[in-house]
């Protein structure tokens, strides 16, 4: 069966118990704090690339998923969740204390390039300072913001100030004679190749690009702090819609289900998560039109033919969608235990408009093909441009579509199961061409799978008997998890990994709740595919990777 | 009101000779509907100001603008099923400069706000916000949260808000609709009060905030103040 793990999995990642992790760190070892998903070891702040490099040169743990950051009533806290892009199911949880008063910890950027930003994003939101960081200033807020708004002082009514600055160019320093001509160039905010609020800052030699520099955090809309005010129940579940908003709500809601689920040991019913497996994949189809669509305007450069293909697709997708959860683009569809409300009346009905849009997918999967990925001009647009080789794509954190545009076999759907997916037949897409072409041709083979699974899903539900359509569990009416328990639960979203990060503190509301993005860690590999292009070939390499600055910033 | 006719035209029962004499030998493509309207004389006697409020409210163009999750629904509005191009206003201007109307699709945070503002302040006059969603109205769901700011309003004046979060395409198709009767018959907003403004950073009151932050900021560097705690 498809579900079967490549052989390279066998090879590469060997499991190692907790205590066999502990004697290989050793003495770096201080402490155990384990976590539910992972064992976790206590560390002094200043073994952070040591105790890391161990564990990614020794251990195999080469995948830096996320660094949480928090503050105590009497320490700071930086968690760094490891795991391997051969086996996500091997965790392991770095917590490193830093002194209460003088927060600095060693930064992990010289072993794992991706912790540049989730450092940045620690220091600008908690305010833990990291020795050695190459680049520590804010990332999300302005520059001059005042305080560390998720710190226990942080005072939310004060008054701050945003600066509207000339932006100055970065190498100026590099090229002293008058004679140089690098010109700065700013794309963005407001641009609309940029899918969003997203600021690039350009430097060119002419007509190529010899730095980029990505500048986020217009769209930084407080997400955490909003779920750490909302009860678990019910008061959370709205928001993750809002992260990847581009109707990927399903797959979103998924990541804070499964968080929470777990961590409040919750069973779901079989019947919802089939339900909720139908639904997410229908998301994910409508998520890639919408990619498609966005990354033919930006290669064809108007509202032209490929744009309106896609969003009729799209439309059909939302409209079943509309159907299941009453909603057309912020679903909120999901209940910690099920799902809201069962299939709509007349089943038969849905079922056969679910068929029909599965009927008609492959023939314009065939026009998208006649379309663009045929089309020389295209192709000479997409492919060999914006390389994302693999070890930069996973020291980067990359994953999803584009970690599987550059061969990496990782899908947490098939190595970390939840939901339904494992009883179900399809296949991991991954391409190793690892350009533009490439991340396209992986989004549209995998909404043939997900059309695969949706069919899958639709047989099982007609047939399911009607005393056994059990849509949720017994949850109790307040949520109440012990204090201290931590886990963090990743699943896979539209654009790759999105795992959730919860502490409880025994209240009925999360003491930190920390969003992985997987764009976050994507947009991340933008320098590393433009530098040395030509501007049109960052416009298309911007456009593969599908950035959704509303995750990106959260 | 602003569902009245943009102008009244002429009965259309008049039929002259000359209207007869233009139409010898003509092809039916001459005999329209507007022909009709006219009547007699190919003329039509009108305020100058009432024409160009017709002009404007019958080809407006979009600001080609997106922000958040309103967007996605914004995009669609302009796309196959919804198509905003027949109600002559869907014309996505890539370039502010090009565009006189501006819909906010999204959250504005305080990063954002002064880079919206200098886009609309691009904009040439006339020119008319469309306020989308939620967020753009008051916040909306993260009107809670530290950065944002409480509704586009506190930063560019506002002619039409539609409600939801997101509204759905229709909304929108409704809002501009709505938006462009009441140009075509000369009623946008008059402009609204805007508590924060750019400024230059030595216009500021000189408070804790701005003695903190004077040897950061250029003296003549633009800033946006925002004052968290007074906002509604």
């Amino acid at each position: 069966m498809s579900l079967e793990r490549p052989d390279t999995v066998d090879d590469g990642a060997v499991e190692q118990t907790p205590d066999e992790l502990e004697a290989l760190l050793g003495d770096l070892v201080v402490d155990r704090d384990d976590h539910l998903n992972a064992p976790g070891f206590v560390i002094r702040p200043d073994t952070v690339q040591e105790t890391l490099r161990t564990l990614k040169e020794q251990a195999g743990y080469d995948h830096l998923s996320v660094v949480s950051a928090q503050e105590y009533e009497n320490r700071y806290e930086s968690i760094y969740h490891l795991k391997k892009y051969d086996d996500p199911t091997q965790e392991v949880s770095i917590v490193v204390p830093a002194d209460k008063d003088d927060p600095v910890s060693e930064s992990a950027e010289p072993v794992f390039r991706t912790a540049d930003w989730h450092e940045r994003e620690a220091y600008d939101l908690i305010g833990i300072e990291y020795d050695d960081h190459p680049d520590l200033r804010r990332i999300l807020l302005p520059e001059t913001w005042q305080g560390h708004p998720l710190s226990m002082d942080y005072d939310k009514d004060r008054p701050q100030i945003a600066t509207l600055p000339e932006h100055a160019n970065p190498l100026e320093d590099h090229h002293k004679d008058a004679e140089s001509d690098t010109m700065f160039l700013n794309i963005g905010p407001h641009h609309p190749a940029t899918h969003g609020v997203l600021h690039l800052k350009t430097v060119l030699d002419g007509e190529q690009v010899v730095d980029v520099e990505p500048d986020i955090g217009y769209l930084h809309r407080s997400e955490e702090q909003m779920a750490q005010s909302g009860t678990y129940r019910h008061q959370i579940m709205p928001y993750p819609d809002r992260w990847d908003y581009i109707s990927a709500g399903l797959l979103n809601e998924w990541a804070y289900a499964r968080a929470a689920e777990d961590l409040a040991d919750i069973e779901v019913p079989e019947y919802a998560q089939v339900i909720r497996t139908m639904g997410a994949e229908m998301c994910r189809i409508a998520a890639h039109m919408l990619a498609l669509a966005t990354f033919a305007l930006d290669i064809n450069g108007d509202f032209t033919a490929t744009f309106m293909y896609a969003i009729n697709d799209r439309e059909r997708v939302q409209n079943l969608l509309e159907d299941l959860t009453g909603q057309r683009l912020m679903f909120n569809y999901f209940r910690l235990g099920g799902v809201v409300w069962d299939l709509p009346e007349p089943r038969e009905e849905f079922f056969s408009d679910t068929r029909d849009f599965l009927d008609q997918l492959p023939e314009s999967i065939e026009e998208y093909h006649n379309l663009i990925t045929s089309n020389e001009v295209f192709q000479m647009r997409t492919i060999d441009t914006g390389i994302l080789p693999p070890d930069v794509a996973k020291n980067y954190g990359a994953t999803g579509p584009v970690a599987r545009g550059s061969g990496v076999d990782y899908d947490l759907r098939r190595d970390d199961p939840y939901g339904y997916y494992d009883e179900l037949d399809w296949d991991v897409v991954t391409e190793d061409g690892c350009d533009n072409f490439s991340r396209l041709l992986v989004r549209m083979r995998e909404v043939e799978e997900s059309a695969k699974i949706i069919e899958q899903c639709v047989d099982l539900l007609e047939d399911w008997p009607e005393d056994e359509r059990n849509i949720q569990a017994n949850v109790p009416r307040t949520l109440r998890p012990d204090d201290d328990t931590e886990i963090y639960r990743a699943v896979e979203g539209a654009k790759g990994e999105l795992g959730i990060y919860i502490r409880a503190d025994g209240t009925d509301k999360p003491a930190r709740f920390k969003i992985r993005s997987p764009c976050f860690s994507n947009l991340q590999t933008l320098p590393e595919m433009a530098n040395g292009e030509y501007i049109p070939d960052v416009i298309a390499a911007l456009g593969s990777l599908d950035v959704v600055l509303g995750e990106v910033d959260r | 009101m602003s569902s009245d006719q943009p102008f009244i035209t002429d009965d259309s029962q008049v039929v002259t000779e000359t209207r007869d004499a233009r139409m010898t030998g003509q092809g039916d493509r001459f005999n329209s509907r507007l022909r009709e309207a006219f009547g007699s004389s190919p003329f039509i006697l009108t305020k100058f100001d009432k024409f160009l409020n017709w002009c404007r409210g019958s080809s407006m163009f979009m600001l080609q603008f997106g922000i958040a999750c309103c967007s996605i629904e914004m995009m669609h509005t302009y796309a196959v099923k919804h198509d905003l191009d027949r109600f002559g206003s869907g014309v996505p201007r890539a370039s502010p400069r090009q565009a006189d109307v501006m819909i906010v699709p999204g959250t504005i945070v305080s990063k954002f706000a002064p880079r919206m503002k200098r886009v609309y302040d691009q904009m040439p006059e006339p020119k008319f916000v469309v306020g989308m969603g939620s967020c753009t109205i008051s916040g909306g769901p993260f009107q809670e949260g530290y950065n944002v700011i409480k509704g586009a309003e506190e930063v560019i004046p506002i002619d039409i808000h539609v409600p939801g979060c997101p509204p759905r395409p229709e909304a929108l198709v409704y809002g501009v609709v709505k938006l462009q009767e009441r140009v075509a018959n000369g009623e946008a907003s008059p402009v609204t009060v805007k508590p924060y403004e750019l400024e230059e950073f030595s216009d500021l009151e000189r408070d804790e905030l701005v003695d903190k932050l004077a040897d950061q900021i250029d003296d003549d560097e633009l800033v946006m103040r925002y004052n968290f705690a007074d906002s509604p």
